[in-house]
């Protein structure tokens, strides 16, 4: 076991050596840096630059190097936890973004628990009743849920929230906690308002869920271990849940992994329209105005929380089912 | 010894046994693609989104025609306008499709217009009829229209917008550029799964290695931020037409990993077939069997998954414009109208300016439905 997991965090290292370097240049291909943005926009409004404070500033952001040592630079800062400067906000990326990752990581955590909640009945459902009414008409809804646009679904829902309880749902917490430090009030209130996102991201998800659970599930109840139990008298529910329920059970872990990027890309566009302090609306600013490193350690986050997210499933996996840990093979 | 089995004169009559019937032998007969249409035929869910969608589609290419304004058509006069209600009796008489002219006033209070129908002033609905002119396809000038309205006195079945644009006409132009971005983009993320899972299952080896990597970086990392990095790096200063096709770029780029994978571990499997020995056997090339042998055979699933992933690129699409980001108004396309409905507000006064996501959820669920019965059909031996 112990094996299996080492093996598994070694592979984690070329993954993401190659996203870095994916991201980074990404990051870089965009025509011009932020300095020149930057003068450009303090020509906008008029004002004189004085070319030597950027030649000094370019050179002191390490500007003046040749791509591969910033490449370099940045990679290794990253290893030590420095993941670069934000010239937008003028404090370090990870002061700017510590805050809102938590938020995202907080949003991602209840819409996975939400999809699941809803999904595995519905699948269950689906899956013993197959081409019922009831089949149908769930998967159907679920469908629904996929095809809605999802900042669509948010806007309404802002309106009917704001029609019939009398919130404002803008944003994630009451601004009375904005800057506050955590606290028993704080996460209340952010439960309150949590609620949005997770339905409107969730919603999303479902449907595909919900195939797979069907899919899988029917795959097992066809197989003759379930004709055997029922034969011998096993009750339907017991009979369903022993053994079918536990076997579908695996890709569903195994699955972990594959969600995280939908969910994280769904709450991206949802904290947009109903400006929540996660890393979405950050993202976009610091795109437009060629904060590079902001925008980048970000990206390359979000990879990592993925790859940690496979990670995870995979040892989750290995633990449940031990034909996979004893082929030592990577799961998915 | 004599033998002392019994054996038959007569010629030997392989189908003597089994006789078929002539439908019989048509099933037994059919080429793979027949059976195929047979096997899809059936899922009449599937057969319905297959028509809708070839319809749409078909609006695409005729917009003009069936558009009441072209698509810069507005009348600043009437801004924001509820959408007209539809009536075929005045005062119980039978007049046939007519709407009722608006009368504009303004409620200064909420600082809106506000418009009334008058019921003396009927503007009857022409059908196939010479009204706003057009270029059709922007070589052939015309003027015929499904339905026409005079500009001047305007009849907006689905309400006007912001600047007075007719929305059902908009809608229709919209379809467009929504409709053809996640066929082309699926066209491009296609032959890049194609090649790249072709070539890992070819080589193997470190080759097989490099692709799985990138495969597992692209796949790890979340969608929406990539495109918008993406889309972000595009020059403002680029066309209408180069920003369409570096969008169809962008989105088939993200998506191309799934079929990649599929195509990898379906050679993989297949290589080890009977058939495929045989066909090395008799001196086949490696190429020569994925060309030929391999890829037909599992081409139909591999079109199948493709389908479903179309509906994911339109909104896709519809979300990058919605943001404001990829496609710019004056191009029409439903994410770009849905960009007038980012404010809260627009749900509760206008709520007509949200029509355009009707559309994209009717052609999400066709393209599953459809994708859905492909994929069924696929394997018409299964």
């Amino acid at each position: 076991m112990i094996t299996y997991i080492f093996k598994r965090i070694l592979y984690m290292i070329p993954t993401l050596v190659l996203t870095s370097i994916l991201v980074f240049t990404l990051i870089e291909l965009p025509p011009g840096d932020y300095f020149e943005s930057y003068v450009n926009e303090l020509r906008a409004a008029g004002e004189t630059v004085d070319p030597k404070l950027i030649e000094y500033l370019r050179n002191e952001y390490g500007f003046d190097k040749p791509i591969w040592e910033r490449y370099f630079q940045w990679a290794t800062g990253m290893l030590v936890g420095d993941f670069g400067y934000s010239f937008e906000y003028e404090l370090p990326v990870s002061d700017v973004i510590g805050d809102r990752l938590f938020f995202t990581i907080i949003v991602t955590f209840f819409t996975i628990i939400f999809t699941w909640l809803i999904a595995f009945p519905i699948g269950i459902y689906s899956a013993t009743h197959q081409y019922s009414w009831g089949d149908y008409g769930l998967t159907f809804l679920g469908l629904l849920g996929l095809a809605i646009p999802n900042f669509l679904l948010a806007l309404i829902l802002m309106f009917l929230a704001n029609e019939f309880f009398g919130t404002s749902v803008g944003g994630l917490i009451d601004p009375e906690y904005i800057d506050q430090p955590l606290s028993w009030g704080k996460f209340v209130s952010v439960l309150e308002h949590l609620w949005i996102p997770v339905i409107v991201i969730g919603t999303s998800g479902t449907a595909a869920m919900i195939r797979r659970v069907r899919a899988n599930l029917l795959d097992e109840l066809r197989k003759p271990y379930v004709t055997t139990a029922r034969a011998k008298g096993m009750p339907e529910f017991r009979g369903l849940m022993k053994y079918p329920f536990r076997m579908s059970l695996n890709f569903f872990i195994a699955d972990i992994g594959g969600i995280l990027p939908t969910v994280i890309s769904g709450a991206e566009i949802v904290a947009i329209v109903l400006s929540l302090e996660t890393t979405g609306p950050i993202l976009i600013q610091a795109l437009q105005s060629h904060d590079m490193y902001l925008a980048g350690s970000f990206l390359m986050l979000l990879g990592f929380l993925t790859v940690i997210g496979v990670l995870i499933s995979d040892i989750a996996l290995a633990i449940l089912d031990p034909r996979i840990r004893l082929q030592g093979g990577v799961s998915r | 010894m004599s033998n002392s089995h019994y054996v038959n004169d007569k010629p030997f009559d392989p189908k003597s046994v089994e006789v078929l019937t002539p439908e019989q032998e048509a099933i037994y007969l059919a080429p793979q693609r027949q059976l195929i249409w047979w096997k899809f035929k059936r899922h009449k869910l599937a057969v319905a989104s297959g028509i809708f969608l070839a319809i749409m589609y078909l609006m695409t290419i005729f917009a003009e025609f069936i558009a009441p304004y072209s698509v810069d058509a507005k009348n600043t006069d009437y801004v924001l306008a509820q959408p007209h209600d539809v009536h075929f009796f005045h005062e119980g008489e039978f007049i046939g499709p007519f709407v009722y002219d608006y009368d504009k006033s303004l409620d200064l209070e909420n600082m809106v217009r506000v418009y009334t129908p008058n019921k003396d002033k009927i503007i009857k609905l022409e059908f196939f009829c010479s009204g706003h002119p057009y270029k059709f396809w922007g070589l052939i000038e015309a003027d015929n229209h499904l339905m026409c309205a005079d500009i001047d006195q305007p009849v907006f079945l689905l309400g006007s917008d912001t600047l007075g644009h007719d929305m059902l006409s908009r809608i229709v132009y919209g379809a467009r550029i929504s409709l053809t971005i996640g066929l082309v983009g699926v066209t491009i993320s296609f032959a890049l799964g194609i090649i790249i899972g072709g070539l890992a299952g070819y080589y193997g080896g470190w080759v097989d290695l490099v692709a799985q990597r990138l495969i597992e970086v692209v796949q790890s990392l979340p969608t929406l931020p990539l495109w918008l990095t993406l889309v972000a790096i595009m020059p403002a200063n680029w066309s209408q037409i180069t920003v369409y096709f570096a969008i169809t770029i962008i989105l088939g780029l993200v998506d191309w990993t799934g079929l990649a994978r599929a195509v990898r571990s379906k050679l993989f499997s297949l290589r080890e077939e009977d058939y495929v020995l045989a066909a090395r056997l008799m001196g086949a090339s490696t190429k020569r069997i994925i060309g030929l042998h391999l890829i037909p055979g599992f081409m139909s699933h591999l079109i199948a998954s493709a389908t479903i992933t179309i509906p994911t690129m339109i909104l896709g699409e519809t979300a990058l414009s919605f943001l404001g980001l990829g496609l710019r108004a004056p191009a029409v396309s439903w994410g770009i109208l849905l960009e007038n409905a980012r404010d809260i507000n627009v749900v509760a006064l206008t709520p007509w300016l949200i029509y355009p996501v009707i559309p994209v959820i009717l052609i999400v669920l066709a393209f599953n439905f459809f994708g859905d019965g492909l994929r069924d059909a696929a394997d018409p031996y299964g």
